[in-house]
């Protein structure tokens, strides 16, 4: 309930408690010297020789992948390990050899611009990143030089064991050791927002024996050794030993101040440098998150293998011919092309050596025919996906204006990815809501107050199955509305709770105004918030641990009991006194606090008021509260537990509230035994203090209920309506009940009307009998059995329904949870799981492992790419394990979205995330792709026909730089144009046909049929031009002076043609024109005519057989010009003709889409194409086949 | 939209194919002579061993006589043409040294031409390579009505050739001196740059079957007249089963005689007015299935996409 995700950072917590246990050695420090436990500081002596020889390394830090020294090798090492690349680096090196069909540098310098423009683009990067760290490196902390001083120096050169000094609001620069603070107890603040993404502050206190050491002065003689660990990366650990003046002392966590937090609310604080630079704990723990490569990637990679083969097998085909040729040009000692000279030949065309000649021209071949490679993919997709990543950062559509955060693509080779989601996985807290809570509603002794309407309630009442639970209370009250706005003057943060009989003071005439009372004062003192008094205003804030907890302490301050100071010891409020009618101040003596953790599900305080009375004042959750009440303080437990069901129906976060008075022996003797356990030095220490904690919180007199929302954010329901619509599942995870679950499902869409909802649970009477006997084995073996039946019961119902089209939404709790995803059931559940069209997990329990385990089975299980969203640090490995990982840069700092692929600031931006650019970067990327196939196989295999017809010699049929630039220059930026800028539909259709989006997640643009499709076209493409080149020009005169077409000529002729259908057949395909993709593709073919004009007016040892070949053989020539249209027509009317018939008979989704938009007719939603919808069944029942 | 499109890229092609076919009818009008010899110009008894006889230093001339049928206008363009024969084969392409061919100071950059780099005693061949060494030997030699009809063999070469990749200081050297005799001899005395042949010959053929220009007889040929030609069956394209043929031509604007882009054009313009012709009735016969029947307006709103 009350935020689970907290829980696992209060784990760590160990606020206020030092209070009542004194640091002790434990286990740990026996290790101190061992392995792993070795490192030794010299305190305020760095230059000592002792010290020196340690040699531990300085603070600099370096984040770059690369050094200057390094960049060259290392960038050029991660260039050849993808195949393609070591493919051409192989072929550029045998290109010095006879053995290649072309000169050496026409293959080396595209390939070097192609290195070079990924070793650019890396580089710029890593500059990025060095900037960064010079900024890091060169930041000013004051260290301690000898005669008392601090003197500034820079970041780096902080070496271990120098005594530094940190002011207010300043990043500590390495790890240190707190030696004192300007608080006289030692006591300091931080803001650990950079480690963990924790804004509210925590407590460091330094040693008792160092805290005494705060001014320049006590330094002079400050001499002391530290023996502590190895670096390593766990933030909250740390095990040291400090010997001072003779005595050993331990030093804890609390004693760490680590790098990269920053000090608040203290003026400064003297401390020892213990971990520099790349020792730190932070810079440990900076791993590079997992690598993610795309499906579509993964699939070019196939298609690269492919081209491969077909390479191999053209070259094989190749060499089969050359080898009989040759052979036959010797015969029984007569020469037959004698003009060869067979006789006196090398080892490439020896007759006499067929086979060798034979296999040496396969050699030969591959780099020939080398050009169905391409060899600029890479490096195309990569520019291409960096800039699709620019326009995600920079839509504006995405961009929230409150906190001031746009989109952010943290990683560039997901974006076609983002197009194919089957499956989101969402956190709840914090992801669909806002995780800022509001105090709403309350139930104090059996009555219930506040009359906000919450967002499910409205949502409820539009489905008029709702009553609000006021109405039982005080039906005699003007209707909830009229009341909700009148007396909110102003809006509070954290506070939505209208009530004119608890307001103002008013609650005093309450039946039970001693219980309201105890009550609130329950929400002031039982937290661990820290006030913040705001001088200006004088208004107080609090730093809390949770949103909940800020809520409670909030609600209190507004209805009378304003905490307003905290010591280490007591607690300070500003109460009403109603016997007075005035505010008085009143101290409550802080005695022990008894944490919140996910086990405890409770936390409580015991406190000395002013009367001396001792108090437990307890909330926790329902389920292990109401076990705790003693029979007397049950007066009111029915009403409550109404109102707890009502609450929960209400989609808020309830907590109960209770006491107890405690008598002096019973505290006495209890306290005696809790601190034993807390300084015990067994392991399970905390185990120990929790039980001990256990018997004090024992008959408890019930107070209340209360009722915080976590609003939902906004435009939530909007963008899950649309999400389902594109027909993308979706999952919650949430640790709220299932009632909640539902209530919130139902708010935000993700369950609709007309939906059925499928109920998995182990709340029946039968287990929870079992539960009581205790036999965990037969709890286990019957809870499997219920589950395998709700399971399969559940299947039935999908499978009779399957005609409808009904839609199922499936709720299953924690437990049931993990026994659904047993080995033996995890079939059957995901069967069950993907044919609902959401499914909510209720009461998941917090822990990393679980939503990990969730994901993983979704991801594997569908074989579909899953995408992950959260916020918090728990989300992490849901985020790190799912094809992509989106995080919200909300209130919980940054912990996800480090650990994410991409970022954004509200929930509702991934509709235009997945919906816009997902299907946008996907159709581009999965149509560059086929295009880069086909132009590659248009242009190779050209060369293949040419060959057939030069005996396969392995002559090319153009001249080498043609070759060389057609990668390059000739045909690389139209592609990259369609890569980055092409759009099907507008970003407005996308949103309003969301069916679209189904286009990528079924990948009918990159279906195997579509690539062989493309390769196909490319074969044909390549056998018209050829053939009616050839035939068009070859033998008769190419024009009126009697000249006939010679191998350049044919050559010039033919990648003219390559050069105007590749372009056009691009001019066809882009659906979205401006003037960047005219300029690119009618550029690209005039390039190719300047750089003939250009080239070929180099002298003739430069330019060798092109020299002059289109002013003086080309242009002249009708039948050049002829030829080129002819076939531009021919090779474009197969493709054009079958778009057209497609479109027209069997269109697409987007075609349909696109037409209505041309006709200006836009209906709501155009009907499913049956190719489609019939695509859709298939699939489905493929899964159920699995 | 696509349909759209691909109405309006069908009439434009069809309407293109028809006017290129038009200009072929009615302005590209070509005559050609061609006379397949290599056969009939052995002798009976030999032709058995063609092979020997080719290589044999028998007398290898042979009269061909030719009629003409139509009128032909000067200049009428000789060509002779190979069949089956690789000069776009990659060891003969690759043989020869245009550094040579250019420049007399380049004499002796001579390592693409092996074998025929150099004689037996080291000095390089001018010019190098089996390009060179193969030079096709057939002369033709014309007379009408008994009266020698001339045959201009200069600027028969691309221009860009002749000034720039043969030298005006470059002769031949050493050429065909070595034991296996290729082609045709040049003449030591006469500049790389006006040995036309040698120029044309260099100009490697795209494809196995090629015609290279052998000279221009500058007079009309008048129909029923008859063409002496005396020629020197001299090249040996027997080993290899290659064709010759002499071939005589005039040309229009469009050159030669080319009824493939013709039928090319034809075929191609067919084939978009039928498929134009397909759609339309389709779209009579059966309306879009697909929403509304109006969409037709394809002609009615030719702004559209």
């Amino acid at each position: 309930m009350a935020g689970y995700r907290k829980r696992i950072k209060l784990r760590f917590r160990k606020l206020y408690s030092f209070s009542c246990c004194k640091s002790t050695f434990g286990d740990d420090h026996a290790q101190i010297g061992q392995r792993g436990y070795s490192r030794v500081v010299y305190c305020n002596e760095p230059d000592k020789p002792a010290a020196m020889k340690l040699d531990y390394r300085g603070n600099y830090v370096s984040t770059t992948k690369y050094t200057v020294v390094n960049f060259i090798p290392k960038a050029l090492f991660e260039q050849f390990r993808r195949v393609a690349n070591i493919y051409f680096l192989v072929v550029a090196f045998v290109s010095f050899s006879p053995l290649a069909p072309y000169s050496a540098p026409s293959i080396i310098v595209p390939l070097i611009v192609v290195i070079g423009a990924t070793m650019v683009k890396e580089g710029v990067e890593d500059w990025r990143r060095r900037k960064q760290d010079i900024e890091a490196n060169n930041r000013k902390v004051k260290v301690y030089v000898k005669n008392n001083t601090f003197n500034e120096t820079k970041w780096k050169n902080l070496r271990v064991g120098d005594l530094v000094k940190v002011h207010k609001d300043e990043y500590f620069p390495a790890d240190l050791l707190l030696l004192s603070s300007s608080d006289e107890d030692g006591i300091c603040y931080v803001e650990t927002m950079n480690l963990d993404g924790e804004t509210n502050l925590k407590l460091k206190h330094s040693l008792e024996v160092t805290a005494p050491l705060c001014d320049e002065q006590s330094f002079q003689n400050f001499k002391a050794e530290i023996k502590c660990e190895d670096p390593n990366e766990h933030l909250y650990t740390f095990v040291g030993t400090f010997y001072y003046d003779g005595n050993q002392y331990p030093i804890s966590p609390q004693q760490i101040l680590l790098r990269d937090s920053k000090l608040k609310n203290t003026d400064y604080i003297y401390g020892v440098v213990i971990f520099t630079g790349h020792d730190t704990k932070v810079m440990q723990n900076a791993t590079d998150p997992p690598s993610k490569r795309s499906e579509i990637e993964r699939k070019m990679d196939k298609i690269v293998y492919v081209l491969f083969t077909t390479l191999i097998l053209t070259s094989f085909t190749g060499s089969v011919f050359f080898g009989t040729e040759t052979k036959k040009d010797i015969s029984g000692g007569k020469y037959r092309r004698w003009y060869l000279r067979p006789d006196d030949t090398t080892v490439f065309y020896d007759p006499k050596r067929a086979p060798l000649a034979a296999f040496l021209h396969f050699l030969t071949g591959l780099m020939l025919y080398g050009y169905l490679i391409p060899i600029s993919l890479y490096v195309s997709i990569e520019i291409v996906k960096v800039l699709q990543s620019i326009f995600i950062n920079k839509d504006q559509d995405m961009y929230d204006e409150e906190t001031d955060r746009p989109a952010y693509a943290r990683t560039s080779n997901l974006s076609e990815e983002l197009g194919q989601v089957y499956t989101i996985l969402s956190d709840k807290t914090g992801t669909l809501t806002c995780n800022s809570m509001e105090f709403v509603k309350c139930s104090i002794a059996g009555v219930a107050y506040g009359r906000g309407m919450t967002e499910v309630e409205r949502d409820l009442a539009k489905r008029r199955v709702y009553r609000p639970l006021e109405m039982d209370d005080s039906s005699s009250d003007a209707p909830v509305h009229i009341d909700d706005t009148v007396d909110s003057g102003k809006s509070i943060k954290g506070f939505n709770f209208r009530d004119k009989r608890l307001m103002n003071g008013q609650w005093v005439n309450e039946p039970h105004p001693d219980i309201i009372e105890r009550f609130f004062l329950v929400l002031a003192i039982c937290h661990t918030a820290i006030p913040e008094m705001d001088k200006e205003s004088v208004e107080i804030s609090y730093e809390a641990e949770s949103p909940d907890e800020a809520a409670f302490v909030i609600a209190a301050r507004e209805l009378g009991f304003e905490f307003f100071e905290r010591t280490q010891t007591t607690i300070l409020l500003h109460e009403l006194d109603h016997a007075s009618g005035k505010i008085v101040a009143r101290v409550y003596r802080l005695l022990h606090v008894l944490e919140f953790s996910s086990s405890r599900k409770r936390m409580s305080v015991i406190v000395r008021n002013e009367e001396n009375q001792l108090l437990l004042l307890c909330k926790g959750a329902d389920s292990v509260m109401f076990e705790r009440l003693s029979p007397r303080g049950r007066h009111f437990e029915a009403k409550a537990r109404e109102h707890i069901k009502r609450y929960a129906e209400a989609g808020l976060r309830t907590l109960v509230i209770a006491y107890r008075e405690l008598s002096e022996d019973e505290f006495r003797t209890w306290e005696d035994e809790f601190l034993k356990a807390k300084t015990s030095v067994t392991a399970e220490r905390d185990a120990l203090a929790d039980e001990v904690a256990d018997k004090i919180e024992r008959d408890l007199i019930l107070l209340g209920v209360t009722a915080v929302e976590d609003k939902l954010q906004k435009g939530v329901p909007e963008c899950i309506d649309k999400l389902a619509q594109a027909g993308i599942k979706i999952w919650v995870l949430t640790g709220d009940k299932i009632e909640t679950a539902v209530n919130i499902g139902y708010a935000c869409n993700l369950l609709r009307q007309g939906m059925k909802q499928i109920v998995i649970t182990l709340d029946s009477p039968g287990i929870e009998a079992l539960e009581k006997q205790g036999d965990k084995e037969a709890i286990a073996r019957a809870s499997l059995e219920s589950v395998k039946k709700q399971i399969i019961e559940g299947g039935s119902q999908l499978s009779s329904a399957k005609e409808s089209s009904i839609q199922f939404g499936l709720i299953i709790d924690g437990k049931s949870l993990a026994f659904a995803l047993d080995k033996n059931l995890e079939n059957l559940f995901l069967e069950l799981a993907i044919n609902c069209s959401s499914v909510i997990c209720c009461r998941t329990s917090p822990k990393q492992k679980a939503l990990v385990s969730v994901t993983k089975m979704v991801k594997i299980g569908t074989g579909k790419t899953t995408l992950a969203v959260g916020d918090g640090a728990n989300d992490v490995g849901m985020l790190q394990e799912a094809d992509i990982g989106v995080g919200i840069s909300g209130v919980e700092g940054r912990q996800a979205v480090m650990a994410s692929d991409y970022a954004i600031a509200q929930f509702r931006f991934l509709e235009r995330l997945l919906l816009v650019h997902g299907h946008w970067c996907y159709r581009r990327i999965a149509m560059m792709i086929c295009y880069f196939f086909y132009k590659n196989i248009t242009f190779g295999f050209t060369l293949f026909w040419f060959e057939a017809y030069a005996s396969f010699s392995g002559q090319p049929a153009y001249n080498d730089w043609y070759m060389s630039c057609y990668n390059v220059f000739f045909t690389s930026l139209p592609v990259i144009a369609l890569g980055v800028f092409d759009q099907d539909v507008s970003a407005r259709l996308c949103l309003k046909y969301p069916l679209l989006y189904q286009e990528g997640v079924q990948n009918i643009l990159f279906s195997w049929p579509r690539i062989f499709g493309w390769m196909c076209n490319g074969v044909l493409s390549s056998i018209i031009i050829f053939f009616l080149t050839s035939n068009s020009i070859i033998d008769q005169a190419i024009r009126r002076d009697g000249q006939v077409a010679d191998l350049e000529f044919l050559g010039v002729t033919m990648y003219t043609c390559v050069v105007w259908v590749v372009n056009c057949q691009m001019a066809l395909s882009i659906n979205y024109f401006t003037w960047i993709q005219h300029f690119f593709i009618w550029g690209s073919i005039a390039f190719w005519y300047i750089f003939l004009v250009v080239y070929g007016s180099l002298p003739p040892r430069v330019s060798s057989t092109a020299y002059k070949v289109l002013v003086e053989a080309c242009v002249p020539s009708p039948l050049y010009w002829l030829t080129t249209l002819l076939v531009v027509i021919s090779t474009l009317l197969p493709y054009f003709s079958y778009r057209a018939f497609q479109t027209e008979f069997r269109p697409m989704y987007h075609d349909i889409i696109q037409r209505r938009r041309s006709e200006g007719s836009e209906p709501e939603m155009p009907e499913l194409p049956n190719q489609v919808k019939v695509r859709m069944h298939h699939l489905k029942a493929n899964l159920r086949a699995e | 939209m696509y349909v759209r499109k691909l109405f309006k890229f069908l009439t434009f092609s069809s309407f293109v194919a028809y006017v290129v076919d038009f200009e072929f009818l009615f302005f590209h009008y070509v005559v050609e002579i061609i006379d397949r010899y290599e056969t009939v110009c052995v002798p009976e008894s030999r032709r058995n061993d063609t092979i020997g006889y080719i290589q044999s230093a028998d007398n290898k001339t042979c009269f061909r006589r030719l009629n003409v049928t139509k009128q032909m206008k000067q200049p009428i363009y000789v060509y002779y043409q190979l069949d089956n024969f690789y000069q776009n084969h990659r060891r003969y392409v690759k043989s020869r040294s245009d550094q040579q061919l250019e420049d007399p100071n380049s004499e002796n950059d001579t390592s693409d031409c092996k074998p025929e780099d150099v004689t037996a005693n080291g000095s390089a061949i001018v010019p190098c390579g089996l390009i060179a060494w193969s030079l096709f030997n057939d002369t033709y030699v014309f007379s009408r009505n008994s009266s020698p009809l001339a045959v201009n063999k200069t600027d028969i070469s691309w221009k860009s050739d002749r000034e720039h990749k043969f030298g005006k200081d470059v002769f031949p050297k050493n050429f065909q001196n070595g034991t296996l005799k290729g082609g045709a001899i040049l003449n030591a005395s006469i500049p790389l740059s006006e040995q036309e042949d040698l120029i044309v010959w260099m100009r490697t053929a795209a494809l196995p079957t090629f015609r290279k220009l052998y000279g221009k007889i500058e007079q009309d040929l008048q129909p029923n007249d008859v063409i002496d030609v005396t020629l020197e069956n001299n090249y040996n394209t027997y080993s290899f089963s290659g064709k010759k043929k002499l071939v005589l031509s005039t040309t229009s604007w469009l050159g030669g005689k080319n009824d493939f882009l013709g039928i090319a054009y034809l075929t191609v313009g067919g084939i978009c007015f039928f498929l134009a012709l397909c759609f339309t009735i389709v779209y009579l016969i059966k309306p879009r299935q697909l929403g509304d029947p109006s969409y037709l307006s394809w002609n009615r709103n030719p702004g559209g996409h």
